[in-house]
């Protein structure tokens, strides 16, 4: 059980001009289309839910209840979050760093990518505004948290993705019996066609027009690398980006959590990593610019080409603002990275997973991340799902007869002995 | 040149609740300033004072997104069809209200 239902919900704010909306399903602000922000009663929570509370709750994402937008008990994905912190030693000693830390969301429960978050606060949401009909554009992450949470909560669902996605997110959609629309088109167009549909159709387009809510979801990976940290925030994190929320809710996270008190006041620098194919955010921020230019994603990394980045402009702002910087790696980058952990970590990462190593190993090399300072990578999905982009680089590998001299021939390269 | 304008449900308090209208306009520019001459207002939510759009609007031309065919600088063709898009879509909170109040659920 995740405990009583008292909420500590204030309203929406739009992000740009500061008018202030009722808790409904819109997501934009109908003066200058922003997006529209969730808003605590922070003095309430500070006042009547002290940190330690938390310790006897039950380790899933929903231990910060208060700090999530829901009026009732969560209605899917109740034993969602909470995934490893882990330090990474061999890692850090071949990036030439001292403290490297993983928040490993390739584990998270039930479809093994940080999306389980976002889509048990959306159908939460859902619910409660009485959508029976959910959907989403997705780049395959999202696809499968939400054909798989929206079938244990009885929902209607129908998901769009870009026709080219891989073979093991398409599966791992339709096999929970979702409609899947594959559109022919990259992920912008996927979301251009979403929109439209989400002002046609009365139904919970969860990173559409219930988005304020459904992104708040991401905060609770903020809230648990600072508890695990032992209540402390991280000198510096490394976050894949492709609409460019995630970065801006762990922000969030790490503001709230100083705001109540509940962790000292640090400086937390934010890096953002993309692949090159698909990298309007970095881009900006070399730049020197929050604005987005638009690209046409060309990249392996199909869970991050998003060329046209909803929450760009604020992930480029945050990162600038924080010290941090944005850079962006080649798709044979992201192969080696996604390479170089698993084979000093045993973690196996989804392509956004090797961006984010290939990333934090060229931002050591060029001397913007302080190899003495404390670093948190985010694995935001699990390799697994991008087989694909592996497979190729491994080599085949020959069949042996079942002797021991076959063995040691090719593995060992023992010849051997004559047989008495 | 005369082009199709789409409008999102957002902006047709502005159009007397029309989803469609017609419009003769060389450039983006002529195209705000002859919405707001026939819909008063509007203008305001769709540029900035410099005329620039909106940040968060996103503004296709036949299914492509206007920066990718020069932004402002693009000029319509006969028979374009404009689709005004939020960047994060999704209604109102009058018609979320109103469709909820119907019985949706």
């Amino acid at each position: 059980m995740c405990g009583g239902t008292v909420n500590y919900i204030s309203h929406l704010k739009c992000r740009q001009c500061a008018r202030t909306y009722e808790i409904e399903p819109i997501a934009a602000c109908e003066e200058c289309w922003a997006p529209l922000e969730v808003i605590y009663d922070y003095d309430r929570i500070r006042s009547e839910v002290p940190r330690e509370s938390l310790e006897s709750r039950a380790r899933t994402m929903w231990r910060y209840r208060e700090l999530l937008p829901l009026d009732q008990e969560p209605w899917v994905g109740r034993s969602t979050g909470f995934t490893p912190l882990l330090p990474a030693p061999r890692l850090a000693k071949a990036l030439g760093a001292r403290e490297i830390y993983l928040k490993n969301d390739a584990v998270n429960y039930p479809t093994l990518s940080f999306k389980d978050r976002v889509v048990a606060v959306a159908l939460g949401k859902a619910r409660e505004f009485g959508f029976d009909t959910v959907g989403c554009s997705s780049t395959g992450n999202l696809a499968n948290s939400l054909a798989a949470q929206a079938a244990a909560g009885g929902f209607k669902t129908f998901i769009f993705v870009p026709a080219d996605l891989e073979p093991e997110k398409l599966v791992n959609t339709r096999i929970y019996g979702a409609t899947l629309i594959k559109v022919r088109g990259n992920y912008d167009q996927v979301n251009r066609l979403c929109s439209e549909i989400s002002q046609k159709y009365s139904w919970g387009i969860i990173n559409v027009n219930l988005r304020s809510y459904y992104s708040e979801g991401s905060k609770t990976f903020g809230y648990e690398i600072a508890e695990q940290l032992g209540w402390r925030l991280p000198q510096n994190i490394v976050v894949p980006m492709a609409g460019g929320s995630l970065i801006t809710k762990i922000h969030k996270a790490f503001g709230e959590l100083q705001k109540l008190g509940w962790v000292e006041s640090a400086a937390t620098k934010f890096f953002g990593a993309q692949a090159t194919g698909c990298s309007p955010i970095t881009t900006a921020v070399k730049q020197k610019t929050c604005e987005i230019t638009p690209q046409k994603p060309n990249t392996v990394v199909k869970s991050l080409a998003i060329g046209n980045p909803a929450d760009g402009f604020y992930a480029a702002k945050l990162i600038l603002e924080s010290g941090g910087a944005g850079e962006d790696v080649s798709d044979a980058e992201v192969v080696d990275g996604i390479r170089l952990l698993a084979e000093t970590e045993g973690l196996f990462a989804e392509t956004a997973g090797g961006v984010t190593v290939a990333v934090a190993r060229k931002l050591l090399r060029l001397g913007r991340l302080n190899p003495a300072e404390s670093i948190v990578l985010a694995i935001t999905g699990n390799g697994l799902k991008t087989v694909g982009a592996v497979s190729g680089e491994l080599g085949a590998s020959e069949a042996i007869r079942p002797r021991l001299a076959d063995f040691e021939e090719q593995y060992l390269n023992v010849h051997a002995a004559a047989s008495v | 040149m005369p082009i199709t304008i789409r409008i999102p449900p957002p902006l047709r308090k502005y159009t007397d609740g029309a989803d469609i209208v017609e419009a003769t306009a060389r450039d983006l520019g002529e195209l705000f300033e002859g919405l707001d001459q026939k819909f008063p207002g509007i203008k305001k939510v769709l540029c900035a004072e410099d005329g620039t759009p909106q940040r968060f609007l996103n503004i296709y031309v036949n299914e492509e997104d206007i920066r990718f065919l020069g932004g402002v600088q693009y000029n319509f063709q006969d028979g374009d069809e404009v689709l005004l898009i939020p960047a994060i879509a999704g209604g109102t909170a009058v018609e979320a209200t109103k469709f909820l109040q119907d019985g949706y659920r």
